[in-house]
């Protein structure tokens, strides 16, 4: 290894001296090879053992058990879900800005006329099995409308049922 | 006997030798994935190996045409997936060339640090898995358990742990958040601790050493010849990092040297990644120190419409040297566009590798060349 680094020495120990492969194996008889082997192979042990002992190495996480205290970060992108307020109105326009955006063809807005011939939002098609969670349309959303939920369970056992409205409330996501 | 595609040499005559083809994947697990190789054997060993790729083919470059430029930097996360980071910048270079956009300080630094830590990532990864083809479960597990901070850093940066979406042309999505700092810096530490045990774990490892010394050799003037970049190239003796020879971001403005080998052999290309984790922890220790404010992102566009015109952009992957190159047409959508990735070019130089060496030493030579298949087939 020719490096003209200050934390070369950092990884000397039989490595950087060789000049033909077989000459940093370790050298000498053939039994002081096996002893020397044999000692490397040790101190790989010990560090397993370590491991193996010491509690404070631990970091496997108890999944499912531990559902209730496992939180995810505020910015995780999962399920896309629909911002809304306390008396569960959302602030969706329809403007078609989030399908444009979509690069899969993963939402449809489609709209239709209120009363007074306004705009509003009819339905909300947002085809799970096609989101690849890039974020796009999140990001162009003018009104922050939508986000990437938190919600990162969605195996189902029916492809429709991964074809969401999410418009309306009782068709929204729930695993 | 009739040979398949793809084999040149001339089958023995007289039936000196009883040869046999064995196909090698796609499903086998030391293939990383759907490659396939025809091996062709006398016994245990290799006499000459053709590669079959296609198994994950999926027209990222096609599709790339259909879609504007914004969305097809969430294409470049699938083309290799452990450097989405890499290869996320490596377009938005290119669109950032053609539009003469600038980047504010505070996201170039970002952007450089965030591509380190997913060096680092990337070669835990590949220290792991190498590990585990060579028969030692224990070191995937030493591998993944160091990879997982990392992977919560992103997470918490941008909400994904494999494929991002993250860099913007002119920035990036999202800024750092007040955790970042302290979380790198803590990254920083508990890699150089574990490069140390993965010495001990595996590179003195006697039984590691026997089956990596001296097996697949590549020389400097094959590895040029092939293209190789990358580890396999600094491996074989050339000096060649994109980062030093053609600096893209900041990179021209941090302390850091390119670790080479000298044999090219599978234990140098080793030894090479290991060292380019610790250069990796230099970088970010340095971009910690200046780390600026200010906003990450300059200008958003509503539209990015590249004007007529080619334009060619390169970074360093975790796997090598990673290319973007855009054919516009003045419309918002790429016209052609054309990923030229690490992984290919190193994965031919395996059929010049293997020949002589045994079915287990075929292992040891794709594990140290970390292929990716995506970034192969894209």
């Amino acid at each position: 290894m020719n490096t003209t680094s200050s934390r070369q020495n950092s990884m000397t120990p039989g490595s950087p001296q060789k000049q033909t492969p077989a000459s940093s194996l370790p050298s000498g008889s053939y039994f002081k090879r096996i002893v020397s082997g044999f000692i490397s192979l040790l101190r790989g042990m010990g560090l397993t053992v370590t491991y193996l002992t010491d509690p404070r190495t631990v970091v496997t996480q108890q999944y499912p058990e531990n559902r209730a205290t496992l939180l995810m970060t505020p910015r995780f992108r999962a399920c896309l879900t629909m911002v809304r307020d306390e008396t569960g109105a959302h602030c969706c326009t329809a403007c078609g800005l989030c399908e444009k955006a979509c690069p899969n063809g993963t939402i449809s807005v489609l709209t239709m006329k209120d009363l007074s011939g306004r705009k509003m939002l009819g339905k909300y098609v947002y085809r799970l099995l096609q989101c690849t969670f890039c974020n796009l349309c999140v990001e162009t959303c003018p009104f922050g409308a939508i986000v990437m939920g938190q919600n990162y369970e969605l195996a189902a056992y029916d492809r429709d049922a991964l074809v969401l409205t999410l418009h309306s409330e009782e068709d929204e996501p729930h695993a | 006997m009739e040979l398949p595609a793809g084999f040149t040499y001339r089958p023995i005559q007289n039936g000196a030798t009883d040869e046999y083809f064995l196909n090698m994947g796609p499903q086998h697990p030391s293939t990383h994935g759907v490659l396939r190789l025809v091996l062709r054997l006398d016994g245990e060993n290799i006499i000459e190996i053709v590669p079959h790729l296609g198994y994950v083919h999926r027209g990222i470059e096609k599709m790339g045409e259909n879609q504007t430029y914004l969305q097809n930097i969430h294409l470049t996360d699938r083309l290799d997936y452990l450097s989405a980071y890499s290869n996320n910048l490596a377009l938005c270079l290119a669109i950032e060339e053609a539009l003469e956009i600038g980047v504010p300080e505070r996201g170039e630094y970002l952007r450089v640090m965030i591509c380190e830590l997913q060096r680092i990532q990337s070669h835990l990864l590949w220290w792991g898995v190498l590990g585990m083809d060579m028969g030692a479960v224990t070191s995937f597990l030493y591998g993944f358990k160091e990879r997982e901070p990392i992977t919560d850093i992103f997470e918490e940066l941008c909400g994904a742990r494999l494929t991002m979406n993250f860099f913007r042309p002119g920035g990036s999505a999202f800024d750092a958040p007040e955790t970042f700092l302290p979380r790198v810096r803590e990254v920083i530490s508990s890699i150089r601790k574990a490069v140390d045990e993965f010495h001990t774990l595996l590179t003195h490892n006697v039984i590691f050493q026997e089956r990596t010394k001296g097996i697949g050799v590549l020389s400097r003037e094959k590895a040029l010849a092939y293209g190789c970049s990358g580890a396999v190239l600094r491996g074989s003796g050339v000096d060649y990092d994109v980062r030093k020879n053609q600096p893209y971001s900041l990179y021209d403005q941090f302390d850091f040297s390119v670790p080479t080998g000298t044999t090219g052999d599978c234990f140098d290309r080793y030894l090479v990644r290991l060292e380019e984790m610790l250069q990796a922890t230099n970088i970010l220790e340095q971009a910690v120190r200046r780390f600026p404010g200010g906003p990450h992102r300059s200008k958003v566009k509503a539209q990015y419409k590249l004007p007529a015109g080619s334009y060619w952009s390169q970074v360093e992957s975790a796997r090598g040297l990673f290319g973007v190159y855009v054919v516009a047409d003045g419309s918002a959508k790429p016209y052609r566009i054309k990923y030229r990735s690490p992984s290919f070019s190193n994965l031919q130089v395996l059929s010049e590798l293997v020949i002589g060496h045994k079915i287990a030493d075929l292992v040891a030579i794709i594990a140290t060349l970390d292929l990716v298949i995506p970034d192969i087939d894209r």
